[in-house]
């Protein structure tokens, strides 16, 4: 039933100018990303500005999220974004498979924010999870939002976190919600996120995991008003698939989280899709891929 | 259900919180909220004309599911050409349209009330010609070698497939239903009907080993105005499969789809009078199921209507299939998965308008749940859509007629006034014109209120409670009717237990509303007899010599 639920938000027909809102909503929802041991700061920088300006032949368009990178990249990122509304987002806690002492992983998130990460994207500890280990878990997610709450970065705010299940590795539902769960209670603030994946392990994000993790953030808003973020990654490439992901969150958490702050792709090829898509409801006629360019 | 409770939680407000923080909602880059497509036929809608109580008190926090991204309109563009008269299908031929003088009715469109044709009313004449027919094209067709009949079923179930579009916006212009249903559920099951008993129509020693199953003849068959192509393709696959002839009536409000169905015979080459359909109202039924030349009846409808028909087999001593009303349970237990069961329920009882006859409306939910089922049914509820049926994006289409409008509305009032509480959360506008009758539930039901005991078929849930499994099933079987039931637990153990002592014909678990041509379907007591679907359905359209 999850998955025929999921499925069912793709089959709305989207159009006109609702399907143009839903672009420039997903464009701004966009984490843009990337994680690759080759990174170097070049990359980053081009990354970044691609963020800020998507297309500029379009310069109404908004600016991507936030830039997603290494810790080592933050001080490049938080350079080159300055003065955008760009938020930097680090992979922290031993990304991506978080089999790192806690010590360690502690360090890495606070360091990481120091060198001036607006965002912490963290991993839990599947193995733990799946030994049963659950208190464990949620201690260590606490610990983590307790170094956020207690850093501040350069610009003097704290860090909003977001917490990586990674799904793929969790297999059942049940288990997704469980960890959802446990997540949420951890002590995430309005604003923090649970996120499906690392993008280093397949299947990354899928509808069911994602309606699944919506279900558990309205259920938690229902209880307590606390209004958790959602983040699928991984997987989504384009912008149909992306307005049924918009579809969704429309459908099982209302239009309040319809908003970056409530609401992220974690992607690195969907925003051009994005931009194909928006330069064809404006021109009338789809445009050549090397029109955008790639970062 | 029980007294509200006190609301047990603060209530903050996120978002001021949080804008202390200075991050105020809504940046970076969101883009600005555009003007509602469409937002100038507003003026031209209307709320709902019947006072609504408030939400129960308990519900402090809600969902906001209209605001910043309305969806644009998405009707269905394809057109399809509807003529202004129709008349009935005999012997291979449609006969010419009615004059003046005779008998004839408006077909409207419940969705705007536009005339969109008039349809004649078969007299006894035009009864007498089709069953005359029929009757004249039976011997050859039962002795045509099964496998050339087989290929007739699949070459109308590849023609069905090839018209699907036109045949899924007329089934929604002509009923009410959503495109989205019809398109997704309805024309596919037709199609896969017709394939399924082609399949059968030369094995059918093999569905009945050691006997030797021959056709019984001429069948009346009476269909309902819920599922009119499809209820049409139940009755003509099997029948035809099995050499069987048919003179078919479909619903007075409801003949465009059956006589779609008949150009497709037509296409196929279907011999003359092998399917002969005939547009009526009650009196054309009554005239047919009464006809003296008719070896077999088949109906699909109100139980009071099927009354009537099994008095009348009884007399000419006909074997008869009744497929009757229904108020079946839908018991979710405590273990189940919660925001499935209540997909399953939304499923159960939204579905088509709720005309359906085997409609999960009575709702039972164990008593510790209660409190979190309602709450996520209010919710989801709101987000359903509402309106125009040929709009991709509608999840509830009109009602199908006047009549049946205001038989649901006059339950509801019955159901108010008996002590229930009504609960409406969909809010988005309606049309002007049209039936309409937006999805509800009503809490606070007992088992003795007419709402809990009597068929509504409309988009109207009942729900009660219930402390342990024996009280579920005594509640669930305390019933006349018994056609189907649903069973929402993750105990396997239980799904069994509880299953196997529920007096449904129909038990879906963990699931409801599924629609499979290899199933059976039917009911017990007064929800019928006979089985439609599957190896069982074919039993009823042969004899053993």
């Amino acid at each position: 039933m999850a998955d025929q639920r999921a499925a069912s938000f793709a089959t709305r027909s989207i159009k006109e100018s609702s399907k143009v809102h839903a672009l420039k909503l997903a464009l701004s929802m966009v984490d843009l990303t990337t994680l690759e041991g080759a990174d170097s700061p070049g990359k980053v920088r081009a990354l970044c500005r691609k963020g800020i300006t998507p297309d500029p032949t379009a310069p109404d368009l908004p600016s991507v999220a936030a830039i997603c990178v290494y810790p080592e990249m933050v001080p490049i990122a938080r350079a080159a974004l300055a003065g955008s509304t760009v938020k930097v987002a680090a992979v922290a806690t031993g990304f991506p498979s978080g089999q790192y002492p806690l010590s360690v992983r502690l360090d890495d998130t606070k360091r990481a924010i120091e060198a001036g990460a607006d965002e912490i994207d963290m991993v839990i500890s599947r193995g733990l999870f799946l030994a049963g280990e659950r208190d464990r878990v949620r201690d260590e997610i606490a610990q983590i939002k307790e170094v956020c709450i207690s850093t501040s970065n350069p610009s003097g705010g704290s860090a909003h976190l977001k917490v990586i299940l990674e799904t793929g590795e969790l297999e059942t539902y049940d288990a997704v919600r469980r960890a959802s769960d446990l997540a949420i209670s951890a002590g995430l603030t309005d604003y923090d996120f649970i996120k499906t994946s690392t993008g280093k392990v397949q299947p990354a994000a899928t509808p069911g995991v994602t309606l699944v993790m919506l279900e558990a953030i309205r259920d938690h808003y229902l209880r307590t008003g606390i209004r958790i973020g959602m983040k699928p990654a991984g997987g989504i490439r384009t912008a149909k698939q992306a307005i049924a992901y918009l579809v969704m969150v429309k459908e099982t958490l209302g239009d309040d989280w319809l908003t970056p702050d409530l609401f992220r792709f974690g992607a690195s090829t969907l925003a051009n899709d994005l931009l194909m898509q928006l330069a064809r409801m404006r021109t009338g006629h789809y445009h050549s891929p090397d029109d955008f360019a790639e970062a | 259900m029980t007294t509200p409770p006190e609301n047990e939680t603060l209530e903050i407000d996120p978002r001021t919180e949080d804008g202390a923080n200075g991050r105020p909602p809504g940046t970076p880059g969101t883009p600005g909220t555009p003007g509602i497509p469409g937002s100038t036929d507003r003026a031209a809608l209307r709320e709902s004309a019947v006072d609504i109580e408030a939400p129960a008190a308990s519900f402090t926090r809600t969902l906001n599911f209209t605001e910043s991204w309305d969806y644009a309109p998405a009707p269905e563009r394809a057109k399809v050409t509807i003529a202004p008269e129709y008349a009935h299908f005999i012997n291979g031929e449609f006969t010419a349209p009615p004059s003046r003088k005779e008998a004839r009715m408006r077909n409207i469109n419940p969705a705007n009330e536009s005339v969109l044709c008039e349809v004649a009313i078969a007299d006894k004449s035009a009864v007498n010609k089709a069953v005359a027919a029929a009757r004249a094209a039976f011997p050859k067709w039962r002795r045509l070698d099964p496998r050339e009949r087989a290929k007739y079923l699949y070459r109308i179930a590849r023609r069905i497939q090839e018209r699907a579009r036109e045949l899924a916006i007329v089934e929604s212009m002509d009923g009410g239903k959503p495109i989205k249903e019809s398109r997704d559920i309805d024309i596919p099951l037709v199609a896969q009907h017709f394939f399924y008993h082609a399949g059968w129509a030369d094995k059918l020693r093999y569905a009945f080993p050691n006997r030797d199953p021959q056709p019984i003849g001429v069948c009346a068959q009476i269909i309902p105005w819920n599922f009119p192509l499809l209820m049409a393709a139940w009755k003509i696959a099997p029948a035809i499969a099995c050499g069987n002839t048919v003179v078919l009536k479909p619903a007075e409000t409801t003949p465009l789809t059956a006589l779609r169905l008949a150009e497709i015979l037509q296409e196929c080459e279907l011999p003359d009078g092998v399917v002969n359909i005939i547009t009526g109202d009650g009196d054309t039924g009554a005239l047919l199921s009464s006809h003296p030349d008719i070896d077999k009846l088949a109906f699909t409808g109100s139980t009071s209507v099927g009354k009537v028909l099994a008095k009348t087999a009884a007399e000419k001593n006909i074997p008869i299939t009744l497929e009757l009303g229904g108020k079946s349970a839908h018991i979710i237990f405590e273990d189940a998965s919660v925001d499935q069961a209540v997909e399953g329920i939304i499923q159960g009882i939204y579905f088509n308008q709720g005309h359906v006859c085997c409609a999960g409306s009575r709702l039972f939910v164990q008593e510790s749940i209660e409190r979190e089922v309602v709450e996520k049914l209010r919710i989801r509820l709101a987000s359903l859509r509402v309106g125009d049926p040929l709009d991709k994006n509608t999840d509830v289409g009109a009602i199908n007629s006047r009549a049946q409008l205001d038989t649901i509305n006059r339950y509801l009032k019955i159901g108010v006034d008996e002590g229930a509480t009504r609960i409406e959360p969909s809010r988005n506008g309606l049309p002007s014109k049209g039936y309409w009758c937006r999805p509800c539930f009503l809490t606070g039901v007992q088992p003795s209120h007419t709402v809990a005991r009597e068929e509504i078929f409309g988009p109207v849930l009942a729900v009660m409670n219930f402390r342990t499994p024996e009280e579920a099933l005594l509640r669930a079987n305390n019933t006349r009717y018994g056609l189907a039931a649903g069973i929402w637990t993750d105990k396997g153990s239980k799904i069994f237990e509880i299953a196997g002592r529920l007096e449904a014909g129909v038990i879906w678990c963990n699931t409801y509303n599924r629609f499979d041509a290899a199933s059976p379907f039917g009911g017990y007591k007064e929800s019928g007899f006979g089985r439609e679907g599957g190896l069982q359905g074919l039993r009823a359209y042969v004899k053993f010599d």
